[in-house]
């Protein structure tokens, strides 16, 4: 019996153990969490950032286009500093355009809102013109690639509810159901989340039949300044199997950009020392 | 023995999920998506078998076990890890570390999309036959990438080459058959020098319409449209100068000017060349003064630029008791003395949580004809002086704007003058919003004008016998269908101005089709119908023209 007694403690001992060791490592459960880590991964690391961005568009027939521009970000602080790693929060985005030639020095600017639609304007040099754009719609193409509006500056995490479907060994995967389905075109998309990063390395996007139609992938990440950073991604529309190929290059996190560069004044002056 | 019994049962029980664990991982293993390079699998080394290939720059979790036991993984390329962080602090790296291109990965690479490599990590593996392909690649987007930082240094030279041609739909009797038939070149360039930048553009253009092919810097007419040749720079923190030839533009109206008193080309709207060309150049200088509470512009013309207005040259007309033309082109007398037939124009901004107010003022001389010399029957360009405001911001799920200003005629202030024009209120509510209910990429706009003519009696009493009347309201509606097709390479518009008050109507529909990135064909028209002869659209009835053109733009440089 004594032997027995001992052989409890050391087994207690040992799953108390093992308990300990695997809750230092323990799969999260709370999809809040992963929704706001993996939010903040994708769209909120640090507090601002460059990045130039160069996008290829194929078609259908293989034919390509090509987009560049320059993206300047810069977010809100957090008002009391207590929301962690859950904070998500205002931000502001600067995209100057570089090509093609046609809207070179065309500039887009968007204040993201949390509590009402987006601003954002246009500049259109030729006319010297600051356009207000309406932001309704923000599941259409983005500058005629494959990703829409809400991929490049991030879905609002309040418009779907998230469920948690399964955790393997290297991804948590996620079912996010539109509150509002008459807004999108989705019914749902499942989204497959790197455990360890918080990248999502995968979205698959699936219409009222429920047939996948559109995915997205993360085809190459990297750690810049200590931040996982997906640099290369691809959205393919599955219906004409044209798809885009999106690559970000000189990223640079923590910049110090100022929230004035995000106004009128540096649309028709745009800021070189960032751009450069 | 009970406890045995009991571990028994909890190592069993362990098992079984373990089994059901690897079960499940399996089932899904078609699913679960290829890590990407540069992400690091969490280590469970027996399931390896079940799982997909790992892309290059990530680890599996059997090799991961380098200076940890079997839990803390691996970095990808480009990391240089603390093994012993716990896996939560894994990724998130302390800022400053560096690149180690010795942790390398070994694993096998992806699939890769067809007819695409992506930059590999692991090029230096010997075992990967796809990543030695991809270094290749690897190499060449370095060598684009030291390609555009070397052409930074070139000068930046950017620009198109364009044919446009265009004919009447009607026949017009003191008009050629052909609206528009030009070859045009536009050269951009733009130099910085310190905190000088220089800018300029440049069109070269030959048109075969007009007979008189003289180059005018002024009016832009002959072969040469200098459309900007500007040095700007920041005199403070808190100022930008702008002084030269630039385009200017304020005001919150879609093709519709109220505050905007800066040159327009009416003649180049109407005969269907690009929208970019209804803005003239000003030469002027322009500062900008921001501050915490408002910002202020103000640009200052030392001589009147007036629109390159409509003179029956391109475009005929209604001159007062009939349509007329090149038969009777408009004789001006523009004021034209330096610093003394100067323009000021000022606003003030301020944007309040997107929502932008603005406060304008305007000093100068009616942009297009206002009046006339009752001596010479010269047309002139009366005193005016305007004063107006606008807001614009998000209404509901749209853009709304208001914009209103007072014309004040000052060589008619009480607007018994004749040959003077009246003052006048012009206002303006606008509302655009796209309409994904519907249709994706679809944008539906609409504005409401209104001209406003003060002293209307005073004007009707001293109208010349038999001469029509205009009212003393045109009210002016105005809507805009955009739609993009596509991959947004087509893109179809139409804008339309309709006036019930005058019973005349304007439509502008446009089809411009992308190639390719540098190549753009376009189709338009400009349809003007009318009841009457003397209203604002219904004159240029025998303009209506339809139109094509292609355009291919160049590039040399960063700009």
């Amino acid at each position: 019996m004594i032997t027995g007694k001992k052989n409890i403690v050391i087994f207690t001992m040992f799953m108390f153990l093992c308990s300990g060791f695997s809750a230092a490592y323990a799969d999260l459960t709370d999809v809040d969490q992963i929704v706001n880590r993996t939010n903040r991964i994708a769209y909120y690391q640090s507090t601002d950032g460059k990045a130039k961005v160069n996008m290829i568009i194929y078609d259908s027939q293989g034919r390509t286009r090509e987009r560049r521009l320059t993206i300047l970000r810069w977010d809100q602080p957090d008002p009391d500093g207590k929301a962690g790693d859950n904070y998500c929060g205002a931000q502001k985005i600067y995209a100057f355009f570089d090509r093609p030639a046609d809207v070179n020095k065309t500039v887009f600017l968007v204040w993201k809102n949390m509590d009402r639609d987006d601003d954002r304007w246009m500049y259109l040099p030729a006319l010297d013109l600051v356009k207000r754009i309406s932001s309704t719609d923000k599941r259409t193409s983005f500058v005629g690639s494959h990703f829409f509006y809400e991929d490049v500056s991030g879905r609002n995490i309040n418009d779907d509810t998230h469920e948690l479907i399964k955790t393997t060994k290297d991804y948590y995967m996620l079912k996010n159901t539109p509150k509002n389905p008459n807004l999108v075109e989705f019914a749902y998309y499942e989204m497959w989340i790197h455990k360890v990063s918080f990248v999502v390395v995968k979205t698959d996007y699936y219409d009222k039949e429920n047939k996948k139609y559109r995915t997205y992938e993360a085809l190459a990440v990297d750690n810049i300044q200590g931040f996982p950073t997906v640099t290369k991604s691809k959205m393919t529309d599955l219906r004409t199997n044209g798809y885009t190929i999106l690559e970000y290059s000189d990223v640079k996190y923590t910049i110090s950009v100022s929230e004035d560069i995000f106004t009128e004044r540096y649309l028709r002056k745009p800021p070189r020392t960032y751009l450069r | 023995m009970k406890t045995t019994d009991n571990m028994a049962k909890r190592i069993f029980l362990v098992f079984i999920i373990a089994v059901a664990l690897l079960f499940s991982q399996s089932l899904y293993a078609d699913d679960i998506p290829v890590l990407p390079e540069g992400l690091m699998s969490t280590p469970e080394p027996t399931i390896e078998d079940t799982l997909p290939d790992m892309p290059s720059g990530l680890e599996k979790g059997a090799q991961t076990d380098r200076n940890n036991s079997d839990e803390s993984p691996v970095l990808p390329e480009g990391l240089s890890g603390k093994p012993e962080q716990s896996i939560e602090d894994a990724p998130i790296m302390p800022v400053g570390l560096g690149r180690d291109s010795n942790t390398k990965s070994s694993i096998e690479e992806p699939k890769m999309p067809s007819g695409l490599g992506f930059p590999s990590s692991s090029d230096n593996d010997p075992n990967s036959n796809i990543s030695k392909g991809i270094s290749s690649v690897d190499n060449s987007t370095e060598n684009k990438k030291q390609k555009i930082e070397w052409y930074k240094f070139l000068p930046a030279v950017k620009g198109y080459i364009e044919e446009r041609g265009g004919v009447r739909r009607y026949d017009d009797t003191y008009e050629k058959e052909t609206s528009v038939g030009e070859l045009r070149m536009q050269l951009e360039m733009e130099k910085q020098l310190g905190t000088f930048l220089f800018q300029n553009t440049i069109d070269f253009y030959y048109d075969s319409v007009p007979e008189n092919q003289s180059v005018n810097l002024e009016t832009g007419k002959g072969y040469i449209d200098l459309r900007e040749l500007s040095v700007s720079f920041s005199a403070f923190d808190f100022m930008d100068i702008v002084a030269g030839r630039q385009i200017l533009t304020w005001g919150t109206g879609d093709l519709l000017f109220i505050n905007d008193l800066f040159p327009k080309d009416w003649q180049s709207f109407l005969i269907g060349r690009d929208t970019e060309y209804l803005k003239a150049p000003s030469d002027a200088i322009k500062a900008s003064i921001f501050t915490d509470i408002v910002n202020i512009d103000i640009a200052y013309t030392p001589k009147f630029d007036s629109d390159r207005f409509i003179s029956g040259e391109r475009v005929s007309y209604w001159n007062g008791a009939r349509i007329a033309g090149r038969n009777s082109i408009i004789q001006t007398n523009i004021p034209d003395n330096w610093f003394d037939n100067d323009e000021w124009a000022v606003r003030l901004t301020k944007n309040l949580n997107g929502n932008e107010f603005a406060l304008y003022g305007y000093q100068g001389y009616w942009k297009s004809p206002g009046g006339m010399d009752s001596s010479t029957f010269k047309y002139v360009f009366p005193r005016l002086n305007v004063y107006g405001s606008s807001i614009r911001g998000q209404v509901g799920r749209g853009i709304g704007n208001i914009e209103a200003g007072y014309y004040d005629s000052r060589d008619d202030s009480r607007g018994d003058n004749p040959f003077v024009n009246n003052s006048q209120i012009r206002c303006l509510v606008g509302y655009e919003q796209d309409l994904p209910w519907i249709v994706s990429d679809l944008t539906a706009g609409f504005q409401y004008y209104l001209e406003h003519i003060m002293d209307h009696d005073d004007y009707l009493k001293k109208l010349p016998p038999g001469s029509a009347a205009t009212d003393q309201d045109r009210h002016l509606l105005t809507f805009r269908f955009t739609k993009l097709l596509w991959n947004q390479n087509l893109t179809c518009s139409l804008f339309t101005y309709y006036s019930p008050s005058d019973n005349d109507i304007y439509l502008r529909p446009n089809i411009t089709y992308k190639f390719t990135d540098d190549l753009r064909g376009e189709i338009g028209g400009n349809f003007f119908r009318g009841k009457y002869s003397h209203t604002f659209f219904g004159q240029f009835y025998e303009n209506t023209n339809v139109f094509v053109a292609i355009r291919y733009n160049f590039f040399t440089g960063v700009l």
